[in-house]
């Protein structure tokens, strides 16, 4: 019984001087994606920087010129020690100075600032990134709550068939199919999303939808098949059929009292779905030509631009960890019993 | 229940017969469609972009070669690369886990702290960045691929192991004086093999998944060779004029990565271990 009284008498006595019991948590998770983040940041560094390899001559290919070589040497470093470059460039990108593109270097002859390369890139990426979860989250609860409370009938089957068809489709199968189907076929929309030079996303929109289609694909049917199979647990327990017994309306035991308890396994399994749509994102704007961070990136590795890279990896390495971390966090605010465990 | 029973009831469940059914049609279209390959697949024998016809079946690409015969040809790397992939992905992460997990010593908490980190990176990401260091070679590739998959697998074997540790027949072949490899070959890795192996199949789809999209950006298996994926990024410029050698190469790797999955699915089901079951590698 003192428990109970404890606490609150506390609370009235030094309301300010105590710890939300959730902060120590809070701290000690984001702290840990921290460290592993730097960590990460070596792994980038050594699988771009110390591989065997060639990175100069990779870069200029058949016009290197011994002249062109030593420059980008010099421009890289790469006549010193390995540790002493990774800590240059670690200072540099946690200040702001991302370092030169090489690649447009080679073809420009003077070096292109990576800050100035990926601003735009950086906000088309999250525009469309945002419009993909917001589709996401309210048609996946809805998909499988739904498919949840008619387990077994036909349209939980046709449900269930098309998130397993979906769910192994590579993005860039998916985004290839839609463009013949849509683009293609029926010349609905553009099968490319260019952006034309000193305009925005916001005055294109159609361009977004076949990329959030793609995208949505794989994600929504594995988040589907996930919230289903969370609702369905929810469902056959006892106090839902109790609430059932009870005489409340099936809508309201589903809406009112499974889904609460059914929604914080959702919250987590939709953050991990978030943080999967990161290699996917990459695919699909390589696919549609979307002027992202994604296309970046894999327009700097065939030119092997080892700081472009370098940039955009620990950019996008920063939102993975980050969403992980987000994604702990937020089933430790809506499961209470996990707090205490910690 | 006999054993063969065990190993095939997951075709049972209607989606794995499906799935059965399409992966051993897909298999035999891979392994013995080159031998009726009717041209070169890398050879140009006719005018570039011609829609199906009596000579080119399904018509010509770019180049002036025969899309049937690159079709026929295109799918062996995918699954190949990939079952190599995975199979290196098991030899190693097993090993890490047998070792992590049976092991008391620090070399446990070092070795699941490295899993950790290349946990953190996101699957593409890491290849992308082996590709930048490394340049394109399919030995860094097949490398990569199995790499991404270390992590989960090590893991797994890990917690199976520590629970098999402690069992009576590995306590007495400690004390037969057998040596560690030797338990942990003989006594511990039979017993945790069943738990490993439920989620071979998804993790063959992954590494399908993801050598395909590598492919696709260009960044794997270089031209002039034939390759599902490279297929597609190789045509796209010309899909107004020729769809039939985009769609036919993405209807096949849809076909292949469906097939496997409701095969792996529906035997991960059947062994009943992987309820939780992830996308792997994305």
């Amino acid at each position: 019984m003192t428990e109970l009284v404890g606490p609150e008498l506390a609370v009235v006595d030094v309301p300010s001087r105590r710890r939300h019991p959730l902060a120590g948590f809070v701290l000690r998770r984001v702290a840990a994606g921290v460290a592993t983040h730097f960590v990460v940041s070596i792994l980038l560094f050594v699988g771009t920087n110390v591989l065997p390899g060639d990175v100069a001559s990779a870069v200029l290919g058949r016009d290197s010129t011994p002249a062109g070589l030593a420059a980008i040497r010099t421009e890289l470093h790469l006549n010193r020690p390995a540790p002493e470059r990774y800590w240059n460039w670690l200072s540099g990108f946690v200040q702001g100075n991302l370092g030169s593109s090489v690649a447009s270097q080679a073809v420009s002859g003077q070096p292109t600032p990576i800050s100035g390369l990926i601003g735009d890139r950086i906000r088309n990426t999250a525009v469309l990134a945002l419009f993909t979860v917001a589709l996401l989250v309210p048609l996946s609860i809805g998909f499988g709550v739904f498919s949840a409370m008619r387990a077994g009938r036909p349209v939980d089957h046709a449900i269930t068939a098309i998130s397993l068809g979906l769910i192994s489709l590579p993005e860039f199968v998916t985004g290839t199919l839609l463009v013949l189907l849509v683009a293609q076929w029926l010349g609905l929309l553009p099968g490319v999303s260019l952006i034309p030079i000193g305009e925005t996303v916001f005055s294109h929109v159609s361009i977004l939808v076949l990329p959030v289609l793609t995208l949505l694909a794989a994600s929504l049917a594995q988040t589907t098949r996930m919230v289903r199979a969370g609702m369905l647990e929810v469902l056959r327990s006892d106090y839902v059929e109790w609430a059932r017994l009870s005489g409340h309306r099936e809508r309201d035991v589903v809406l009112r009292y499974a889904l609460r308890n059914a929604l914080a396994p959702t919250v987590q399994v939709i953050a991990l779905n978030v943080q999967w749509l990161v290699g996917g994102i990459v695919v699909t704007e390589y696919v549609f030509g979307y002027p992202g961070i994604g296309q970046a990136l894999v327009q700097a590795v065939s030119a092997r631009d080892v700081p472009y890279v370098l940039s955009v990896g620990m950019l996008i390495a920063i939102v993975y960890i980050a969403l992980n971390v987000l994604a702990d966090l937020l089933v430790v605010l809506l499961v209470p019993k996990l707090r205490t465990a910690q | 229940m006999t054993a063969l029973a065990v190993r095939f009831r997951f075709a049972r469940s209607g989606y794995g017969k499906v799935g059965l059914a399409g992966s051993l049609f897909l298999l035999a279209l891979i392994v013995i469609g080159p031998f009726f390959a009717p041209h070169d697949p890398a050879g140009i024998v006719g005018i570039p972009l011609q829609r199906p016809t009596g000579e080119f079946l399904l018509g010509t690409d770019g180049l002036g070669r025969d899309v049937l015969s690159r079709i026929l040809w295109g799918g062996r790397s995918i699954v190949g690369l990939a079952v190599l992939a995975t199979a290196l992905a098991y030899l190693v992460g097993a090993s890490i886990g047998l070792l992590a997990g049976y092991t008391r010593s620090i070399v446990d908490p070092l070795l699941m702290r490295a899993m950790d980190v290349l946990l953190a990176v996101p699957p593409l990401l890491f290849l992308l960045v082996l590709a930048t260091g490394a340049g394109r070679s399919l030995v860094v590739l097949v490398l990569g691929v199995a790499t991404v998959h270390v992590p989960s697998i090590a893991r797994i074997v890990r917690a199976a192991t520590q629970e098999v540790a402690v069992r009576g027949y590995v306590e007495a072949a400690v004390a037969r004086g057998e040596r560690t490899a030797a338990v942990l070959r003989r006594e511990i890795l039979p017993n945790v093999l069943g738990t490993v192996l439920a989620d071979a199949g998804i993790r063959l789809t992954a590494s399908i998944l993801i050598l395909a999209s590598v492919n696709f950006l260009g960044l794997g298996r270089q031209p002039p060779a034939a390759d599902w994926a490279l297929m597609i990024s190789e045509n796209r410029g010309g899909i107004t004029l020729q769809p039939w050698a985009v769609a036919v190469p993405a209807l096949l790797i849809a076909f292949l990565t469906v097939a496997v999955n409701l095969v792996a699915d529906a035997v991960a089901r059947s062994l009943g271990t992987s309820t939780d079951r992830k996308r792997v590698a994305r």
